[in-house]
């Protein structure tokens, strides 16, 4: 049947639709939108789903996309994302609300500005006639043969749900079609119109459905027509623009870790540290790895500590070389500093496989607890001299008196990566930290 | 200038320089960082940087983006590239440049989900339907991840084809000592527009069948169509059989080993010791520890060639063919159940070879001695 005649970007050939179908109906009617819009082709893009109606934007002289099942929303996200001066329409079934329903309700909660047409004919059509989001109870469909018995889902309530633009309802019946939908695509942000159609194939046959059922439906689920919920607010890429695109540019300092102090590392050096949350570890041992590297030397640090961030244990890893470090697996350090029970926790089966040529240093609270082992044990009382600068700072003080005692690289090595690298404030504490426990060490302060 | 950077800081670095104006993530361990990197990095170029609603749309938007002009990125670990694969077959078929990160945690579905391992291997080559061929490249090292990046954006530019850059957690967040003075900054290359002024617009044609069509970006010069479905050189459906040939062989030989090589010099890195029986074959953070193992292996006057594949799809097998003559014993660990030793096995004549595999499935790095102890083993066949 379909020809469209006199349309404005629609081709005039026939639409490949079922004779009856509702689709063959709306698209002249978005045709006439897009003219009483006067949109350029070039700039326009339909963005079809899959489904009967996936078939349309071939038909159309406008810029055209069409996706996967259900995600047709996402491409037309990331199309105004890239380019927004462009009009971008989405052509969906309520198949693809269904299986997109999470890229509708998150486009519409973020406010994008494309427009979003549901043909909704209550059911699949392309693939048979199943059911689907919006299939009224006891509805007739191939998957729902003795009547649907779950409710059909309202897409402008949900556009309502999380305040997004713009949301009407609509029918192939309604003679203002072509306006709402004008209204819709010109609406500066999120919107939607859910058009109540007909699938002849499939619906409309096994439900006896025609124009007085339709009305009854739309009454019986108290579905509203016309537009349902509009409010102005701001558009998502707006904001993005406002927000982010706009930030004021902070001036970042550029770190060189070049070489300048030298270092007395004789050979491949692995060193952990094992602490628990809220001991800065993983960022002091970020410090130390630098401070090395501005001694010469090469650096790895990996870091382990449980998902729940805030609480448990927190083990840095860090090895030291005078050339590139390619296996950075540590199965027995030459050097464990412990400084809380939840990092001597995790590390008790690296205690048990140390050697005797290696060190375990450890604060003075803890030795009760360390199992077995055949490594040299020091002892400081690392907790209580952090305690009286800052109790997070027990990290980067054990680290200054693991260096004053090895002597790996100088003490004024880390100090300047505390320089170097953290906020005037934080570092004031750090370098009085370092002071602390190197001192440690000077007062011989460590039993074996 | 002088860093103490890892693998993840890295290749946000080196997609700002590859000119990535757009990216789309989800949260997961261990590629986290990168979403983060990207939000700090992009609005500073003036690009766009989103949390998606999970990762479907994460790759939807970057197809979109891209599309309409953008150099685009998303960053996951296994299970969101579960959740790309169906949008990943979209991006094969409707030709479209994209770089996906792959930053592979141990074991299927949720696995050891902070832990390494290297078990995406088939899976980002099969991991959509239809069977047809992706580019996946790995770095090594944290400069890698850097130059791999730019490299990763130039080949899915002028492919235009998705381009995994294959990551795992230990290259992604170890920090390492970064010398900029030494790392090579490849020349940025952008995919090739049809030019302005021409009348009409064929958004799939091509002349050879390998040949790359010309892009047009949505919002420009030209009526563009983009399709998931078999298409003609304009974008329509495709129901002629001997058309469809064609179609879906174009996407398949439109990229090949020789043609990658051109755009991207580092396919593999042969360390090879004549007179050597041994070969080791490694690939990502594995080939830290086989370079470690081969030498030790070496100090004590062992003869032991060493193989990384920097080029894992399509399989560089040229070079393969040539790494492997003269060798008795191939060596091959794999942070995984044994996966690209399959290739490996597909292409030498095991009747003359013998392949010893080193599966390490623990989540913890694969030590050199435990490869040292193989290539000993196997020392005068
Ligand atoms: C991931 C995926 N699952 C299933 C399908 C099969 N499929 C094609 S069309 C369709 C439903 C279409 O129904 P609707 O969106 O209502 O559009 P209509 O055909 O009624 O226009 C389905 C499930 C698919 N293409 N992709
Ligand atoms: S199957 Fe239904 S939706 Fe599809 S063309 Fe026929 S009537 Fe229209």
């Amino acid at each position: 049947m379909a020809i469209v005649k006199n349309a404005v970007y629609m081709k005039e050939v026939e639409l490949p639709f079922c004779p009856g179908c509702g689709h063959s109906q709306i698209l002249p009617q978005l045709d006439k939108a897009m003219a009483k819009l006067n949109l350029d082709p070039r700039k326009t893009v339909l963005v079809t789903d899959i489904g009967c109606v996936g078939l349309s934007d071939q038909y159309f002289n406008v810029s055209a996309f069409h996706g996967l099942h259900g995600r047709s929303i996402t491409y037309a996200c990331g199309l105004k994302m890239a380019n927004p001066e462009l009009t971008v329409i989405v052509l969906m079934g309520d198949g693809g609300l269904g299986i997109g329903g999470t890229h509708f309700i998150n486009a519409a909660r973020r406010n994008i500005d494309i427009t979003v047409i549901i043909f909704n004919n209550f059911n699949f059509g392309m693939t048979g006639g199943e059911h689907s989001v919006t299939t009224p109870f006891g509805g007739k469909t191939a998957t729902t043969y003795l009547g649907n018995i779950e409710y059909p889902l309202d897409a402008c309530s949900l556009v309502q749900a999380v305040n997004g633009g713009f949301a009407a309802r609509s029918t192939i019946f309604d003679k203002n079609l072509a306006d709402l939908i004008a209204e819709a695509i010109a609406f500066k942000g999120f919107s939607v119109v859910d058009v109540w159609e007909y699938c002849t194939a499939y619906y409309v046959p096994r439900n006896e459905l025609n124009k007085e059922k339709m009305m009854k439906l739309l009454e019986t689920y108290g579905f509203k027509t016309g537009i349902v919920h509009k409010v102005e607010r701001k558009e998502y890429i707006e904001s993005y623009r406002e927000v982010y695109l706009n930030q004021p540019q902070k001036q970042v300092k550029q770190i060189s870790l070049d070489t300048e102090f030298e270092n007395n590392l004789t050979q491949k050096t692995e060193i952990i540290i094992a602490g628990a949350a809220g001991q800065k570890v993983k960022s002091s041992a970020t410090v130390f790895g630098s401070s090395a590297i501005l001694s010469g030397l090469y650096a790895t640090q990996k870091d382990d500590y449980p998902i729940t961030i805030m609480t448990g244990h927190s083990v840095s890893e860090i090895i030291l070389d005078k050339k590139e470090i390619n296996y950075t697996g540590i199965e027995s350090p030459d050097y464990l500093i412990i400084i809380a029970p939840e990092g001597l926790a995790k590390v008790k089966r690296i205690i048990q496989s140390m050697r005797e040529t290696s060190t375990i240093i450890i604060d003075d609270n803890l030795v009760s607890l360390l199992p077995d082992t055949k490594a040299k044990v020091e002892i400081f009382p690392f907790r209580k001299t952090a305690n009286a600068i800052d109790r997070f700072s027990i990290t980067i003080l054990s680290l200054a008196t693991f260096l004053a005692r090895t002597n790996l690289f100088p003490i004024e090595a880390l100090k300047k990566a505390v320089k170097l690298t953290q906020k005037e404030a934080i570092a004031e504490i750090n370098l009085k930290a370092i002071d602390a426990g190197a001192k440690l060490v000077e007062e011989g302060a460590y039993a074996k | 200038m002088i860093e103490f950077l890892d693998g993840n800081e890295a290749i946000v670095k080196g997609a700002i320089d590859a000119g990535c104006k757009f990216f789309a993530g989800y949260p997961i361990t261990p590629a986290t960082p990168i979403l983060l990197g990207m939000m700090q990095e992009l609005p500073k170029v003036g690009g766009f940087a989103i949390q998606a609603e999970d990762e479907i749309a994460s790759i939807g938007f970057c197809i979109g983006a891209s599309m309409a002009g953008k150099k685009a990125m998303t960053a996951t670990s296994g299970p969101g590239i579960s959740l790309y694969s169906e949008n990943i077959g979209l991006a094969i078929m409707g030709e479209t440049p994209l770089v996906i990160v792959d930053v592979q945690r141990q074991g299927p579905a949720t696995g050891s989900a902070t832990k390494d391992g290297q078990g995406d291997i088939q899976f980002i080559r099969w991991g959509t339907s239809g069977g047809y061929p992706i580019i996946a490249i790995s770095p090594t090292t944290v400069e890698e991840c850097y130059t791999f990046t730019i490299y990763a954006f130039n080949l899915t530019e002028i492919f235009r084809v998705p381009v995994f850059l294959v990551s795992s957690k230990e290259l992604s967040m170890t920090r390492q000592r970064i010398d900029w003075s030494r790392i090579e900054k490849p020349e940025v290359i952008d995919r090739k527009y049809l030019p302005e002024d021409a009348n009409e617009y064929k958004p799939y044609y091509f002349e050879n069948i390998d040949d790359v069509p010309l892009f047009s970006p949505f919002g420009g010069k030209h009526i563009v169509r983009y399709t998931t479905s078999t298409h003609d050189e304009y974008g329509n459906l495709l129901t002629t059989p001997e058309k469809i040939q064609i179609m879906m062989e174009h996407l398949d030989k439109k990229i090949n080993e020789e043609k990658i090589k051109k755009y991207f010099p580092h396919i593999v890195k042969f360390d090879k010791q004549d007179d050597a029986e041994i070969l080791v074959i490694s690939y990502g953070i594995t080939a830290r520890s086989a370079i470690e193992a081969v030498e030790l292996a070496r100090s004590q006057g062992l003869k032991v060639s060493h193989l990384i594949i920097n080029l894992l799809w399509p399989v560089p097998e040229s070079e393969i063919k040539k790494a492997t003559i003269g060798a008795k014993t191939i060596i091959f660990p794999e942070m995984n159940n044994g996966q690209y030793v399959l290739e490996i096995e597909r292409i030498v004549d095991k009747s003359k070879v013998k392949i010893v595999r080193i599966n390490q499935m623990d989540t913890t790095l694969i030590n050199p001695r435990k490869i040292l102890i193989e290539i000993i083993k196997n020392n005068g066949g």
